[in-house]
């Protein structure tokens, strides 16, 4: 019986770590040959397929949408946790309506979207519509992210700055916030990831157009969509694979840096 | 007195952020509801959420979205019957089996897997698994299977993040005592430490649930994508999900507010999962 049990639980975990080294190493191995430097084109033609202007895109509609949703993000962390007295009803509120959004589906953001602020507010098909829906889409892990980094501070540190008569801003922003940074950092960045990793969201806020953005009102795509768009032609399978690719050494970059910071985290407490 | 007023309007500035949640998540259920409850009223609800036909192009159209409901229910079910025990099983492995160091290495690739685009998930199954399943069952190798295997592979990161979290939080008390008992390391953990465990792993499958039910891009690719009935296993399906994506592109009018009511339909479900979630991760603290 023993033996069963562990020959299980080996089993179970072999197979999910057995299918993720699987899928990173086959989009690996297919995609890295096929890169090309024609993939890297300033402009996208049918013929070289460029996912450049994808690049540029995305790297666009992450830094608008971490800009927005940051501030606002990090400000609900200060004032859910530093602010907010305990059995504040507001607080009770706030807090489903961040469950609730982090739970919402992506196509879900996107109609959204695409209803408010595509049709409503008339922005058509544009960066700024994908950025406003990609900053809510981020929001809870912000929130969440920053709300665990301040509830990890020692509060015996706010308590010392109030002692030597610092106000509660000063605290916050000169005490409190530079221990909590790595935490709140690690939240971003994992935001990055799921930005960049959007797919269903950005197809009707974003749009789908080929060419780099030139200015907010104009439409673009990401890698990922540009990816997803590739594959349902069925004719690109190869710039497919090595759009994978690009993804891939993203998403892990990205991840090896939250991870980081996040042991920074740990080790500070 | 300035450093006041500064103080007093920087706790405003919290508040207002704090604030922008809630407003998001009333104007998302606004215009989602707004945008597709008058055609469900028009339509009538039970045409709408049983009929079987869905055929936008005929005259007159037909909206029924019971094949997608039930694509979505078969896809999700196939998912949780293979993620769900793969899943608990390996937070088990993570959280009792595994010596520090290989956790170490391990801990961040469940983080990985889960911020890995879906459709990376969904070009490698239509590349890898569509062909097996093909050579397997024949047909085009876009079925439930398929779908299920693929979206038991995505659900995996949110059941073993966490459920190893809960069955971390489990007193080591509970352990001790059941091997003073004379109980083995294993039986242990499978009679005493899971069980105590129970309510943050049925929160971890009810998160799960939530997340298959809701993917769209990589399902998209591999589910075959046909607006009927399901007709087995080894046949296409459609998905709620889906269906919005696939049709919304060139959808016009009466066409697009019943996609609008279809993403009615799925949001109904997310809430109800959601709420789910909650009672059940409140239990769990109490």
């Amino acid at each position: 019986m023993n033996k069963f049990i562990r020959f299980i639980v080996k089993l179970s975990a072999i197979i999910t770590f057995g299918a993720l080294f699987f899928i990173i190493g086959y989009i690996l191995l297919k995609g890295i040959p096929n890169i090309r430097p024609d993939l890297f084109q300033f402009k996208y033609t049918t013929s070289n397929v460029s996912l450049f202007p994808a690049m540029i895109t995305t790297l666009m509609l992450v830094a608008l949408a971490l800009l927005i949703a940051t501030p606002i993000g990090v400000f609900t962390g200060f004032y859910l946790v530093e602010y907010a007295k305990k059995g504040n009803k507001l607080v009770e509120i706030i807090r489903m309506a961040t469950e609730t959004l982090s739970g919402i589906p992506s196509i879900v953001y996107g109609l959204f979207g695409m209803l408010f602020f595509v049709i409503k507010l008339g922005f058509q098909y544009s960066l700024i519509s994908g950025t406003l829906t990609a900053a809510i889409m981020v929001l809870p892990l912000i929130i969440r992210s920053t709300e665990e980094a301040l509830l990890s501070v020692d509060d015996g540190l706010r308590e010392a700055s109030f002692g030597l008569g610092a106000g509660k801003l000063r605290t916050i922003f000169l005490v409190v916030l530079p221990v909590a940074m790595p935490g709140i950092l690690s939240g971003v960045i994992l935001s990055i990831g799921r930005i960049v990793g959007e797919t269903a969201a950005l197809m009707f806020t974003l749009g789908t157009a080929t060419k780099i953005p030139n200015s907010l009102l104009s439409s673009g795509r990401t890698l990922s969509l540009h990816m997803y768009l590739l594959s349902t032609e069925g004719m690109h399978v190869n710039e497919s694979f090595a759009t994978g690719v690009i993804l891939l050494v993203i998403i892990l970059i990205i991840n090896g840096l939250a991870n980081y910071l996040g042991n920074k985290l740990t080790k500070g407490r | 007195m300035k450093t006041k007023s500064f103080e007093k309007f920087m706790e405003i500035i919290f508040l207002i952020s704090a604030s922008m949640s809630i407003v998001a998540i009333i104007l998302i259920c606004l215009f989602i509801f707004a945008g597709g409850i008058p055609f469900i009223s028009e339509y009538g609800l039970s045409n709408f959420l049983f009929g079987t036909i869905w055929k936008p192009s005929n005259n007159p159209a037909s909206y029924g979205i019971l094949p997608m409901i039930l694509g979505s229910l078969y896809v999700t079910v196939g998912a949780i019957i293979l993620g769900v025990p793969i899943g608990i099983m390996t937070a088990t492995y993570l959280a009792k089996f595994c010596n520090k160091k290989l956790y170490k290495i391990l801990k961040p690739c469940i983080n990985l897997m889960a911020g890995i685009p879906s459709i990376i998930y969904g070009f490698f199954a239509l590349t890898v698994l569509v062909p097996i399943i093909r050579n397997i069952f024949g047909g085009t190798g876009m079925n439930i299977i398929t779908a299920s295997i693929l979206l038991g592979i995505m659900i995996l990161p949110t059941i073993i993040g966490m459920s190893e979290a809960s069955i971390r939080a489990v007193p080591g008390s509970y352990y001790e005592g059941s091997m003073a008992l004379g109980a083995s390391h294993e039986r242990t953990i499978v009679s005493v430490m899971l069980p105590a465990a129970k309510s943050g792993i049925l929160s971890s499958v009810i998160l799960g649930i939530g997340r298959a039910i809701g993917e769209t891009m990589a399902v998209i690719l591999v589910a075959g994508n046909q607006a009927r009935m399901p007709a087995g296993l080894t046949k296409g399906v459609r998905t709620l999900t889906t269906n919005i994506v696939i049709e919304m592109a060139y959808a016009a009018d009466t066409h697009r507010e019943a996609l609008i009511a279809t993403a009615v339909v799925l949001f109904v479900f997310i809430l109800i999962i959601n709420g789910l979630f909650m009672v059940v991760k409140r239990r769990g603290l109490n």
